[in-house]
This record gives C-alpha cells, structure tokens and sequence, in this order.
C-alpha cells in the first residue's frame, strides 16, 4: 500500500526548504509511508456515532486574565540564537 | 515598468465600460495589555526581543493560554459588525516557513471561525453601501523582520534579523464579502471601520504603527459581463490615501491588459507609493499550502448566550445609532451629524454640551465644532479630548451670543483665546473691552453722527439705492471698534433714515 507518493514529499520538503538527492528522497518517502501506514491502523476504528472532535479532552473555555507576566531577560531569550545581529536573531533570508 | 505606464495612457477603463469588484482583508492588533496565548507584554517600540517568553518564542514544551479580554474584544467586533458569533470555534495552525514565526505556524482560526456572516454600512454621501462581513476571526501577529544587505556575519548571503516582540500579539482578521465596488467605496469602508474599532476601544487603529493593516483583492470585468474576471490580491495600502490610489492602479494596470487582448494574471502585487503603481512579487507557487489542522494545544471555544449578552452590553453606542439620535433628537442636519458621530472624542464632547445648553442652540455647538474648533485642532495637531476650551465654555461663549452680549466676530477671536488659554470666556471679554454695545442710547448718537458725516450716502439710500446703508453700518461698525451689535444698528438706522428728512 502506498500512502504517500514521492512527489508529495517533495512538494513537502520544499514547503519546507529542504533539499534532498534522489536517494535520500526515495529513502525518506518509503520511511513515511511506513509511519503512516502503522498510523493507518486507527482509521480502522468504527467512528459512525462519534462527533467529530478538535481535541482529545471534554473540556473548552480555558482563558487565562489578561495579566501581564515577566518576560525572559533579553538576554536569555537570544542564548538560543544561531547568530545574533545586536538585539536581534539573525537568520538567512527566505524569499 | 515603463511600458507599463505608457500602456496606461491608453487604458479605457472609465466608470461605465467596466465593472470592479473588491474584497478587502483587515488585519486588527487588539489593544490589551498582553499577547494572545502568553503573559508577554504588548508594547510598541520596546526594546528588540525583550518581551517573549518559551510560549511566544516556541519552545518545547510549552503550551499556549487563551486571553480572555482577546476574545471579549474580538466578540464586540464581530457583533459591532452584525455577525452571528458562532457557539462553537475553534484554533488551527496555519503551517508556513518563514523566520517571522519561531514555531513554523501561526494559531489562527479557519473553518469554525468566531464570527460570520455580518455587514457594515458604508456612507457614500449619496447612497450607502452594504458591505458583506464574510468573518471575523482570531489569530496571533508574527514577529518582525528586518532585511539587511550583505552583513559580512553570514558572508556573501542577504540575511534577515528577526525581532519576536510582536510575535504572539491578539490579532482580528475582517474579511469582506466581493461587494465593493470601487477603490473610493474601499477606502470609505475602511474609514469606517476604523471609526468603529476605535468606539469599541479595542485597538488604537494606528496605520503608521501597523496596528491597522489591508490587503485587497481586485478584479474587473467588462460591464454587463457575467462571472468574475480575474483577481489581484494587492498588499502594503497601508494608509487610507494608498488604499483608493493603489486600486485606481491596479483597476486601470487592468483594463489596460485586456484593452490589448493580454490576460490579467493572478498573482500578488505590492503597491509602492513612490511609484504610485503595484509590482508583481515573486510568485510562490505553493505558498498557499498551509496544511491547516486544529491546534491540539488548544481547547475549544464555546460562546453562550449569556456570555454574548454580557460583551453586548460593554458596547457603548454606536456612531450609525449617533447619527440617528443627533438627527432625530437633536434636529441637526445629517452632514453635521455624521461629522459629530465620525470620532468617538468629538461626539463626547458635543454630548458634554449638549448636556449643558439648550436644544435650540445645539445647532450653534455643531457650527463651532466644525468650524473654527476642528480648524484650530488640526493647526494645533491635537485631538479635542485634550482641547483648554471646556465644553462649558464653548456653552457661555455661546449664550454670550445669543443674549447679544458679544458680536461673532469678536466671538471668533474670543474663541481662539478660550483654545490658546483656557480662560472663560467671561474673563476675555471683560480684560478686552469687547462687550457688544447693545444699548440703544449709545449706538442712536454714534449713528446720529455717522448720518451727518456722509450726507451723500445717506442721498444715495433715499433715492432708492438700498444697498447704500451697508457702508453706514460699516461705518458704525467702525466707530465702535466692531462691538456694535449689528442688528440694532442696521434697526435704528432705518428708522433715523426715514425720520430725516
């Protein structure tokens, strides 16, 4: 069974701006086709009389007060920062 | 570029060969006090990347909050703009990849959106418009990037340097039905709404700030034709200005394009206002493949009736209800009304004197506003909430008038020193000695005088030339340094001219 084509997972990775060879690519797609395969087990469960659901828990209307909280130090949120530009994270440029 | 322009030269497009249809997408930053899903707080211009948090910037882990006062604001919009507020809605992720969003998605809502199905009536002076709202919805603002050349960090590469402060802010889409049918009709919507969101006080709708934003689809088609032609989505009309004249653009780009049998491509433009014209961006084939799945992070929003009645009830009155009471209660004209009811802060001061004086003179209050205070506001670059003149002195100033204590013309001057010193108004006339002379003892000798000093004139009058006792009046006007009353000298001057014979 195939799930997924070849030409969806590149159509995925350059979503992504990923490259890869010819190799990796056919390596990648029988891998995910594998994944959702094994994931595909559970459509299998009869679903007729149940309501679609947006989330697993029966619970809705969690807010939060519109409180202000501290924010991590300037610093600490730039650790993460493959390169920095003064306060800024520096990234390359997606067209 | 250029052949472009010279095409234009020869567009046909005027009102009645072609039809235009326009649709337009209004992005809102709700003002309140922290972001959409964390505790972060909002603030413009504060330092690059001082206000994140693991929530905001992505981390691992992390799961976001819904802010409560982010889904009040977002309920009065949608119920300002007549929506039906959905009981149910829901959050998606729109996946995308692109740096101004660290998590590589932005929550926003898609199928099961807050509000839908709503309108707003667009005044046009000579008819309304009724403009379909398709939805409002919630979604959260990305970070900011700015562009940079050559670093030299990233050697040989343009980069791009990412600030996450905006990232996370409460965010309202407003999407328009196709129902606008010119770029003018576009720009008045706009307007109005913008005039809205500030009644509501949820957003300080600053263009300059970005904290109101609009791209537009725009296509046309020959008169009379069926279906749709094909559309433009145009992006950066960020002022009213750019709005109207970034579509009178692309309307004529257009015409200009079918005039010569070429076809009109669908694609995403961005208007440059040098230019005054619209460029094509590069086109991303697949950009639109957003992969929108309901974000697991994030519970369900149920919206009750009472929940809705609560928020309705915070809405203060509205500038169409404004229009309909000024008009109906007050007897105002309708240009005056609307102009009134257009700012929240000028409709709060004419509703303070309104308060104050009497029905009969609320047409005066109306004049005022219009006339020499909003001239004076705008060479003051100030809005009239923080105006020196209080609206009880615009009352007595006015009363001044009526009961022939002060001319209009010294009024006038008066006035400005009311909005330059805040004094009374009482208080300016006394220090300047420009009480109106209303006294008919006074004005009969200087007229009396005025008479015998222009025996031809005075000839001229009695021979029929009525127009003569204009310069008389003038005259006494003056001899009294202007505080005449010019009702009683134009009354006891015909009489003394009909007395001598």
């Amino acid at each position: 069974m195939k799930i997924i084509s070849g030409q969806e997972v590149r159509h995925i990775a350059k979503l992504a701006e990923l490259d890869f060879s010819e190799e990796e690519l056919s390596k990648i797609t029988s891998q995910l086709d594998d994944i959702l395969e094994h994931v595909a087990i559970i459509t299998r469960a009869d679903t007729s009389g149940a309501e679609p659901t947006s989330h697993t828990l029966k619970i809705s209307n969690v807010f939060r007060e519109d409180k202000v909280r501290q924010s991590l130090a300037k610093e600490d949120a730039l650790k993460n920062a493959p390169e920095r530009c003064g306060d800024g994270f520096l990234v390359p440029k997606i067209d | 570029m250029s052949s472009e322009k010279n095409n234009l030269k020869n567009s046909s497009y005027t009102d009645s060969s072609y039809e235009t249809i326009i649709g337009l997408e209004t992005h809102v930053e709700l003002a309140t006090n922290t972001k959409m899903f964390c505790g972060c707080a909002l603030s413009f211009g504060a330092e690059p990347n001082s206000k994140t948090c693991p929530v905001c910037l992505g981390m691992p882990g992390t799961l976001p909050v819904i802010n409560k006062r982010a889904v009040e604001f977002a309920v009065k919009i949608a119920i300002a703009l007549h929506c039906k507020i959905n009981s149910y809605s829901i959050f998606h992720r729109k996946n995308y990849f692109y740096p101004d969003m660290p998590k590589n998605y932005q929550i926003s809502q898609y199928d099961y959106p807050l509000g839908s199905s709503g309108y707003l009536d667009v005044n046009m002076g000579d008819y309304t418009r009724r403009i379909g709202i398709t939805r409002v919805h919630m979604e959260e603002d990305t970070g900011k990037l700015i562009h940079t050349g050559s670093s030299g960090r990233i050697s040989e590469s343009d980069s791009s340097i990412v600030d996450f402060n905006r990232a996370g802010t409460p965010l309202i889409e407003i999407v328009t039905e196709p129902d606008i049918k010119s770029p003018a009709e576009a720009k008045e919507y706009l307007v109005a709404l913008r005039t809205l969101l500030l009644y509501l006080d949820v957003s300080d709708c600053s263009m300059e700030q970005g904290s109101l934003r609009c791209d537009a689809n725009i296509s046309i088609k020959k008169a009379g034709s069926q279906g749709m032609g094909v559309k433009t989505e145009i992006k950066n009309l960020n002022s009213f200005r750019f709005l109207q004249r970034g579509l009178e653009y692309e309307e004529q780009r257009q015409a200009a394009l079918i005039e010569n049998g070429e076809k009109v491509m669908q694609q995403t433009r961005h208007y440059d206002h040098i230019t005054d014209s619209t460029k094509a961006l590069r086109s991303k084939e697949e950009a639109h493949d957003y992969r929108y799945f309901p974000d697991p992070d994030l519970v369900p929003v149920f919206m009750d009736d009472d929940m809705v009645e609560g928020i309705k009830s915070s809405i203060p009155e509205l500038p169409s209800a404004k229009i309909e009471r000024y008009k109906s209660g007050f007897g105002l004209p309708e240009a005056d009304s609307r102009f009134l009811a257009s700012d929240k802060n000028t409709a709060a001061y004419f509703e303070s004197c309104a308060a104050l004086c009497k029905k009969d003179r609320l047409k005066s209050v109306s004049n005022w506003i219009i006339g020499d205070f909003t001239a004076l506001l705008n060479k003051a670059s100030i809005s009239i909430s923080s105006a020196k003149i209080k609206p009880s002195g615009l009352c007595s100033l006015i009363d001044m008038i009526e009961s022939g204590k002060i001319s209009i013309r010294s009024a006038k001057s008066v006035f400005e020193e009311m909005f330059n010193s805040g004094k009374e108004p009482q208080e300016i006339v006394k220090g300047k000695d420009m009480e109106q002379i209303s006294d008919g003892s006074v004005l009969e000798k200087i007229i009396d005088d005025v008479i015998n000093k222009n025996p031809s004139v005075v000839e001229q009058y009695k021979s029929g030339k009525e127009k003569a006792i204009g310069f008389l009046i003038g005259q006494v006007m003056a001899a009294t340094k202007g505080k005449a009353n010019p009702a009683l000298v134009n009354e006891i001057l015909i009489k003394r001219l009909k007395l001598n014979p």
